[in-house]
């Protein structure tokens, strides 16, 4: 895990201080809202619904248990004892006071953190595949490239005033857990012929109101290419992107209006002109960051504990069955914590649950944790004998949940709960389907399925890439939610096709049940998932289960 | 023929604490919405906002937000300004979390 530099603790604290002259400024009066508001955004300081919201950054979503504490004691000492994990494998405290948030980044800071460019346009978070440095598919931990991204990108000079925001996401596996496909720059570790790694690029991907699955800019870029050519497309679009339309902003509008080829030969030319810039000194970095993330000591010890309570205990082995991923070593196992306890809130953790993550981190997990984009907590390396006491512990915690990739481990953003910017709820749609599937008891003979939920257009809540996906909208005065089928968020990214007319706020749990009894009906056998049977049998038999009969006149009236 | 203007108050969020707060009659702000002056005057709506835009130790995001009388008060009409009086649903925090 990469420690901040004397470099990094220095320019941290520096924007703390500085920021805390802001504060006070703007609370004596010297400063109004108008000039205050582009300043607090530069910190991840959002005024919401009902608070001032921190958003804290989660650089590649990778903590240990001294970050996880010290967000644990924030929550407590500064917030309501608890914190949100956000699909940008972030945090977002949504109860801080203005006085308060200079301590609070000032406690960040301490710990090797900061919520600088958590808004803004600029370059966010570079978000990382969750089982980095674990999987067994993996072909290198892609995080020492996110950090050296994370450096490069934070206060570049060029990229602070951008068309819009700027999202970069990057795995080293070929399955893809990081949704590379829907953001502005997707970074996908591949091998040439020659068995060199390198990265297969991405364009132009994003979700929200024009959702659009990235294009291929490079099949092959060397690893020592990397900064140089991320720059030259930032760059590119940086000049290009247009500022006349935010909804027309962002880079996959740039490179759908002006053509994924004219787009290329642009880059092509820009990284012609600065790759003799970079001169080795961003290698020289690359090769220090890659120690700090060098792998932890793995330890070679018998399993048989973990097999004997795998065959007694079906409580454990249930959740040994959900919440597990094969490692890339023999003998351990990557542990997905649920933080979708049926019937609470996605993503939310209590300082206390904070704090017993952290533990078990430190007792057995290499001091490692990450936070996934689907808003569960990862210990990565975890040696299977430990399992059943870290199951036990968490069970005592309330965080052993049984349902990692099941119809109740859903993705839902904040919504109209607390979000400035939402059309309508989504939490507590997430909270009655996983509590209506747990009561019918159905959940695991659906098998994996991905729900995602957006309360406004924007999708947060990842909705268009959902195996079902829920969009709340306000239409007259009233909250409405439209379906989406056939989303797919992996290597096999699909944007999901609309049912047809949304659902009432009272009918969109018996809407979900409709569609997931279709699928049960439909299905060829237990094995085959609800996306492929979608994929098999096609929109309309869950039309008709939807909308019955006038499923087509009802379709063409929306 | 226009449109019937239809009541309204102001709302804002507070500087310091970041909470929903409305203008009084008083000039006062307040944390209850029911206690909030309800304008059925359009110019006076107009001369409201502009005195509450003013109040920058105070208010931040200062608006008119649709309302009707209530027995205890002015109700909010929108589900969105209905969650600001009240607060979020999954938690009893907020305004319902004081008033309790």
């Amino acid at each position: 895990m990469y420690t901040y530099s004397e470099y990094d603790d220095a320019y941290v604290r520096r924007r703390v201080a500085e920021f805390a002259q802001q504060v006070e400024r703007r609370i004596d009066g010297s400063l109004t809202e108008d000039e205050f508001k582009p300043l607090r955004l530069m910190n991840g300081l959002y005024l919401q619904l009902h608070a001032y919201m921190l958003r804290v950054a989660i650089p590649y979503g990778t903590l240990d248990s001294r970050k996880m504490d010290q967000l644990a004691l924030i929550a407590e000492k500064w917030d309501k004892g608890y914190g949100h994990f956000t699909t940008r494998q972030n945090i977002q405290y949504n109860w801080p006071k203005l006085p308060d948030v200079p301590a609070i980044l000032e406690a960040l800071a301490d710990v090797g953190m900061h919520a600088i460019q958590t808004s803004g346009n600029t370059i966010r978070n570079v978000t990382a595949d969750h089982f980095a440095g674990a999987a067994a598919d993996e072909i290198e931990d892609p995080r020492p490239v996110a950090e050296l991204l994370r450096q490069w990108s934070t206060d570049h000079p060029e990229f602070q005033f951008m068309p819009r925001k700027f999202k970069i996401a990057i795995t080293g596996s070929p399955n893809d857990r990081a949704v590379t496909k829907a953001h502005d720059i997707g970074l996908r570790m591949v091998r040439n012929d020659k068995g060199e790694p390198g990265f297969e690029v991405l364009v132009g991907g994003g979700l929200g109101r024009t959702p659009m699955i990235g294009k291929v800019i490079n099949e092959f870029l060397p690893k020592a290419d990397l900064l140089p050519y991320c720059e030259a497309i930032v760059s590119v679009w940086n000049t290009l992107g247009r500022r006349d339309n935010k909804y027309k902003a962002r880079i996959k509008v740039t490179v759908a209006e002006n053509g994924l080829d004219t787009f290329r030969a642009l880059v092509e030319e820009r990284f012609a002109e600065i790759r003799p810039e970079f001169t080795g000194v961003d290698q020289e970095i690359l090769a220090s960051i890659e120690k700090e993330f060098a792998a932890p000591a793995f330890r070679n010890a018998p399993t048989e504990a973990y097999d004997a309570f795998y065959a007694a205990d079906p409580v454990f082995r249930s959740w040994a069955d959900t919440n597990l991923a094969e490692h890339r070593v023999e003998g351990y196992a990557i542990v997905t914590i649920s933080l979708k306890a049926h019937g609470q809130t996605p993503g939310d953790a209590s300082a206390d649950q904070m704090r017993v993550m952290a533990d078990l981190a430190r007792r057995y997990g290499h001091d490692e944790l990450r936070i996934s984009h689907e808003q569960n907590v990862i210990l990565p390396h975890v040696h299977k004998s430990d399992l059943p006491a870290i199951h036990a512990e968490l069970a005592q915690a309330g965080l052993a949940t049984a349902n990692v990739g099941l119809i109740s481990d859903i993705i839902a953003c904040p919504g109209m709960d607390y979000c400035a910017l939402a059309t309508a709820r989504s939490i507590p749609v997430a909270e009655q389907i996983a509590t209506r599937f747990d009561e019918l008891k159905l959940e695991h003979e659906i098998g994996e399925m991905k729900i995602k939920i957006s309360g406004c257009i924007n999708a947060c809540g990842h909705h268009h890439v959902g195996h079902i996906g829920i969009l709340g909208l306000d239409r007259a005065g009233v909250e409405n939610y439209q379906i989406t089928l056939g989303g797919d968020g992996t290597e096999t990214a699909a944007i999901g096709e609309r049912t047809g007319p949304g659902f009432a706020y009272d009918e969109i749990v018996p809407a979900i049940e409709k569609i997931v009894e279709t699928y049960l009906k439909e299905r060829e056998s237990a094995e085959e998932r609800f996306l492929d049977c979608y994929r098999r049998v096609g929109i309309n038999p869950f039309k008709l289960a939807l909308y019955g009969e006038d499923a087509k006149g009802r379709a063409r009236a929306a | 023929m226009a449109r019937a203007f239809t009541p309204k108050v102001v709302t804002a969020n507070d500087l310091i604490e970041g909470d929903v707060i409305y203008l009084t009659e008083q000039d006062q702000w307040t944390r209850h919405h029911n206690e909030a002056e309800l304008i059925d005057d359009e110019a006076h709506a107009e001369i409201r906002l502009l005195f509450a835009s003013g109040q920058h130790a105070k208010a931040v995001g200062v608006y008119l937000a649709d309302a009707k009388a209530g027995p205890d008060g002015p109700e909010p009409v929108h589900f969105r300004e209905a969650f600001r009086a009240k607060g979020p649903s999954n938690y009893a925090h907020g305004k319902q979390e004081t008033r309790a």
